[in-house]
């Protein structure tokens, strides 16, 4: 049976590689845009087909299997391997990329469709190198594997953040992704290093059987999985390397729902759940993923009340979810962070699917250039209520158990302070995800206060809509290709929503490691939280009974901070431009005026010895004759010296 | 191993072709190009047939080609290849067929740039083929030399203004210019090549059975002094060519001034020669010697690594960037060398592969877009992406492969080389090794970001630039389909390079 599973996951993971070869290198048949559209959607959905198949084969307890071939032969054995290792997890996991993934695609059709044929082409060549490695990362047997697709999916996101090349800010934003993520794969690249050398091996089967015989060595394993936790925080954007998703929406709204909420930037969280065995060894380690885990949440939800655009909202809702999947990690729940995961992929990229719907009519991401959308366009707004109240954790909505695990699992840990934040996320989170569902859809065209006008968040949103916009708005429901992902994705949220809130009351995957004694009082006072975030925003964006602009003077402070980002990208900034670049223009400096200026100087010394010398040939006689008499002089001299 | 004298076919064919195109292509600048490429072509195929024949089961040294020259003083011509040598030949093969191509538009005397060239590459194959090392020493002479007339006569001048407590010496060394680039370069590595030769002669004289062959010399067991010594002294020697700090300042200026197809070939497969004789001569006979030097030249590798990038990511042309990055992309060669682990050593000639090729690929695009634009100043530039589609896309390819992108092969590489360094005796040298990677992702990427993406610039000289045509294409489509291919499938080159490492640090562990 589970032969069966790795054959068809094989199989789903080649698919989008025969795609991408495709469009890669047949040039005149990628330009021509359409066709080289629909091809790529065609492998799309035989991946996807695949990917259930694969996943019906495998099963919730069907044992893990791995098909493996030699990759870096060495003394007659092999140093790294590829393959694919295929266990309910990693079948899972590949059903969300593939459907995110074809989805995406397929509303891509409609969301870009003015793009000129060769620009069409490249994308949905990014695009099938981005499904490729991401079921790469998904199924890897071994860390190298996982790494390489790792570098490769943060490729991508490069790529197609510069999709629209032309605009100075995607090709910022593009570096500044890459470089920031980077950064934590250094972390990532020495953790594997050093684990190599502790345990042998890149292999997570073999490394796990090691683990769990107590064969792999313990000491000095904090510094290995802090390492690894470094790429896993800069994939999925934890304070402080979270700065790039933010700026990462510069991108196509469709790249951001699968790269940027559903699939990429949950690397990091899937990396750590399925070494959870490893990480289980270093608690001390785990405690500071479930820290930085909670606090991002919250520095991200704080942030997302004062965005005034629409994606820049739901990019800091994606980070500060993010650090509420770590936090269940962190507590030593990890299959509770990757439930989340899934289930906040399929909202998410129901989320920003809709906000591009948005942003396609409207022709801005401004939130204050939308309001009353409601009416226009009505299966719109019923997805994007149907996504924000599975991000808010309502019963009968996607994220509800989802959300209570974590608490639950957070709190069972006795992780307080954690939970405590994570609460407050929780209200925050209902606040500003319906603070842009009654700005965008009910509430008539208001001048947004929360941020008042002139602030940079605000310029910058206006700024930088989408080079999509078309000039003329039609804000009326999208074409089909647009709404059949958005009601897939809708339904879907409803249906895992209503199955686990009314039938299966249990995690879905992976082994309950500990089974959850959640208190009585959880769930009522979670949903208690997000009911009184979805109220207050009500009463000030929709009813107006609380002015906006005074509850914004309650928090004076706090809200100009976070109009600054709460200065880290000042920071960043200053460290790149001033410090390295200062510093490698002082090194510059100092290779051309120092040590090869020490070098012009042995020339010039050799040049002007050469001048000085040459005066000896005078080319007069009685010069050399003088020469001659004090050479012998001297040799007469010495001979008598020596021989005495 | 007798029959076809594959190993002399293929590194006589370029000199031969040189002889055909110095007298019988008088003025005949399409048959200069075609016999060129002809000989390029003989060179590549025997190479690729001496890559597909190599018996990795049987490991060890193979074609052996025997005659004896001067047997009064045991000096013959001898040739053999193992692992090492086979890549570095197949390299060198494909450095020279793309730079045939990427010369093509060359105005000047293309009669006697071609010729010089392929003289140039005699010598290349020829040191990476002999085992006699006087025959060795005079094959690396053949290849150091024709660069000076190379540069000196088909170079490029810039301008660098004197500062700095030594700028007097400037202005009298004639600093920028092609002459000085070209006096410096060929000055510097002659000043190597002595030391090479007392190297070679102190083993000769230790040995004192009148032979010059590698294999006698191997079976010799010489004092740990003398080793000690004659270690450090090829070290200098090859390492001035391979770019070793803080002797790497010939680089540069030589690589900026030197026209594109010489850029390629010296950055692309001289510099090999020098981490070449470090890894052949220098472990390969002197097993004392190199435990008593390896942390100095893995310390210093890690100084070229960080050191060249962050120099690298202060220049403003385009080509010191490139020359730059090759200052510390030799240092993850040497550094690998240095760890004398199996994986170490295997990332070491793997990367001397990848960044032979690489390279290669980022001069003749620079090449090109000199060609197209007129200029190299990187910050002038801007928004090119549009006009030159190709051209952008290889050049992000070979930025990729440069910061250890995976699926190039630079990533195996330098990856083979972290895990080697982390493995040897100094374990830190993994942490400069990483961090030149993330330096040389923001420069590179800094450097893709100006040139080709962003708003176009105003300037009126680019405007309607052309993307790469005709035989442009050749160059680069060859370069970026090796970049991948090595980079997707390692073991091909992987396999051979293990029979030739994992005996020569046998032989070193046993002392």
């Amino acid at each position: 049976m589970t032969t069966d599973a790795a054959g068809l996951a094989l199989l789903s993971l080649l698919l989008p590689a025969i795609s991408f070869l495709l469009l890669g290198v047949v040039a005149p048949f990628r330009r021509t845009g359409r066709p080289a559209a629909w091809l790529s959607i065609l492998f799309a959905a035989g991946a996807f087909g695949a990917a259930v198949l694969a996943c019906r084969a495998q099963g919730i307890a069907g044992e893990p299997t791995r098909l493996i071939w030699n990759w870096l032969p060495s003394e007659g054995r092999a140093l790294a391997t590829i393959g694919v290792l295929v266990d309910a997890d990693s079948t899972i996991m590949l059903v969300l990329v593939t459907l995110v993934a074809l989805l995406v695609q397929l509303y891509s059709i409609g969301y870009l469709s003015d793009e000129p044929a060769t620009a069409l082409g490249r994308y949905y060549t990014y695009q099938s190198l981005f499904a490729f490695s991401m079921m790469g990362l998904v199924l890897s047997p071994n860390f190298l594997q996982l790494f390489m697709c790792w570098e490769l999916v943060g490729l991508c996101s490069y790529l197609l953040i510069g999709f629209w090349y032309r605009k100075p800010e995607a090709a910022r934003a593009a570096v500044k992704a890459f470089w920031t993520t980077k950064a934590g794969d250094v972390g990532l690249l020495i953790g594997i290093v050093l684990l190599w050398r502790q345990a042998g091996t890149f292999d997570l089967t073999d490394m796990r059987a090691m683990v769990e015989s107590g064969a792999l060595p313990v000491a000095g394993l904090s510094l290995i999985t802090f390492c690894i936790y470094l790429g896993a925080m800069g994939k999925s954007a934890q304070f402080p390397l979270h700065v790039w998703l933010p700026d990462a929406m510069e991108g196509p709204t469709p790249v951001s729902a699968l790269i940027h909420a559903a699939t990429m930037v949950t690397a990091g969280v899937y990396l750590l759940h399925r070494t959870s065995w490893l990480f289980a060894l270093t608690p001390d380690v785990l405690l500071i993923v479930a820290w930085i885990g909670a606090f991002t949440a919250l520095l991200a939800a704080v942030l997302a009340c004062v965005q005034d655009d629409i994606k820049r909202v739901l990019a800091y809702s994606t980070v500060s979810q993010l650090g509420y999947m770590m936090a269940a990690i962190g507590a030593g729940l990890s299959a509770a962070g990757f439930f989340h995961l899934l289930t906040h992929g399929v909202f998410k990229a129901l989320l920003f699917l809709g906000a591009g719907a948005v942003i396609h009519g409207v022709g801005s991401n401004d939130l204050s250039r939308m309001g009353g959308l409601a009416r226009k366009m009505p299966q719109t707004a019923l997805l994007f209520i149907i996504g924000t109240l599975s991000l808010a954790g309502i019963p009968l909505f996607g994220g509800f158990l989802s959300k209570e695990e974590i608490l639950g699992a957070v709190w069972a840990h006795g992780l307080v302070g954690p939970f405590i934040l994570l609460m407050l996320v929780a209200f925050l989170t209902a606040f500003y995800m319906f603070r842009v569902v009654f700005l965008a859809f009910f509430a008539g065209p208001v001048p947004v206060s929360v941020a008042s006008s002139g602030s940079p968040a605000h310029v910058k949103a206006s700024a930088a809509h989408d080079s999509h916009a078309h000039g003329h708005s039609h804000e009326h429901d999208p074409p089909a290709t647009m709404l059949l992902p958005l009601w897939t994705l809708g339904l879907l949220s409803l249906a895992v929503g209503i199955y686990f809130t009314l039938i299966a009351h249990a995690l879905p995957v992976g082994e309950a490691e500990h089974a959850i004694e959640a208190p009585a009082w959880l769930t009522p006072s979670a949903v208690g939280v997000a009911v009184a975030g979805i109220l207050l925003a009500w009463l000030t964006y929709q009813r107006r009974a609380i002015d906006a602009a005074s509850l914004a003077g309650m928090f004076g402070p706090i809200r100009s901070a976070a109009l600054a980002k709460f200065w880290i990208d000042d920071i960043f900034t200053f460290t790149f431009d001033v410090v390295l670049l200062g510093f490698s223009r002082l090194v510059g400096w100092v290779d051309r005026y120092v040590v090869d200026g020490l070098l012009n100087v042995v020339s010039a010394w050799t040049l002007t010895a050469g001048d000085r010398l040459r005066m000896i040939q005078t080319g007069r006689a009685q010069d050399y004759v003088y020469g001659v008499a004090v050479g012998l002089l001297i040799l007469v001299l010495w001979m008598r010296w020596a021989l005495a | 191993m007798t029959g076809f004298p594959v190993l002399s076919v293929m590194t006589w064919a370029p000199f031969v072709a040189a002889l055909i195109v110095m007298f019988f292509a008088r003025h005949k600048p399409l048959l200069v190009r075609w016999v060129s490429l002809a000989g390029a072509t003989v060179s590549l195929v025997a190479s690729l047939w001496v890559y597909w024949e190599y018996d990795q089961a049987v490991a060890g040294f193979q074609f052996h080609e025997t005659l004896s020259l001067v047997p009064q003083l045991g000096i013959s011509y001898l040739l053999a290849v193992d692992g090492i040598s086979v890549l570095m030949c197949v390299l060198t093969s494909i450095i020279i067929f793309a730079g045939v191509f990427a010369s093509w538009t060359v105005k000047e005397r293309g009669q006697e740039f071609y010729a010089l060239l392929l003289l140039l590459v005699t010598g290349v194959y020829g040191v990476f083929v002999s085992l006699d090392l006087f025959v060795f020493f005079l094959f690396y002479e053949i290849a150091v030399l024709p660069m000076y007339l190379l540069i000196g006569i088909w170079g490029s001048s810039g301008y660098v203004q004197p500062q700095g407590i030594f700028g007097w010496a400037f202005g009298r060394t004639g600093v920028g210019s092609k002459e000085y680039a070209a006096m410096k370069l060929t000055l510097y590595l002659l000043f190597g090549s002595a030391f090479i030769l007392v190297g070679i002669l102190a083993l000769y004289v230790a040995g004192g059975s009148r032979t010059f062959s590698f294999l006698d010399f191997q079976a010799m067991t010489f004092d740990p002094t003398l080793q000690s010594w004659v270690f450090l002294a090829f070290y200098v020697g090859f390492g001035i060519l391979a770019g070793i700090w803080p002797l790497h300042t010939w680089s540069p200026d030589g690589h900026a001034s030197a026209p594109t197809a010489v850029s390629m070939l010296h950055a692309g497969v001289l510099m090999k020669l020098g981490a070449y004789g470090v890894v052949r001569l220098g472990m390969g006979l002197l097993p004392d010697g190199t435990h008593q030097w390896a942390w100095l030249v893995g310390g210093i590798a890690c100084v070229n690594i960080v050191y060249g990038a962050l120099s690298a990511m202060a220049q403003k042309d385009l080509k010191y960037v490139i020359a730059y990055s090759s200052v510390s992309h030799m240092g993850v060669v040497m550094l690998g060398a240095a760890t004398l682990t199996v994986a170490g050593l295997n990332g070491s000639v793997f990367q001397m592969f990848a960044h032979g090729i690489m390279t290669g690929l980022f001069f003749a695009l620079v090449g090109l877009i000199y060609e197209k634009t007129h200029s190299r100043a990187i910050f002038t530039m801007g928004g090119f992406g549009t006009m030159m589609p190709g051209i952008a896309t290889a050049f992000t390819i070979g930025g990729l492969s440069s910061l250890g992108l995976p699926a190039t092969a630079g990533f195996v590489a330098e990856f083979l080389t972290f895990l080697g360094a982390w493995s040897s005796d100094h374990r830190w040298w993994l942490f400069p090794g990483v961090v030149g990677a993330f330096l040389t992702s923001i420069y590179v990427l800094r450097v893709v970001r100006q040139i080709f993406w962003g708003t176009k610039s105003e300037d009126p000289h680019f405007q309607n630039l052309p993307d790469a045509v005709g035989t442009e294409w050749v160059a680069l489509g060859i370069l970026v389909f090796v970049l991948v291919l090595f980079g997707v499938a390692p073991w091909i080159a992987i396999a051979p390079v293990d029979t030739a490492t994992v005996p020569l640090l046998m032989r070193l562990a046993g002392r």
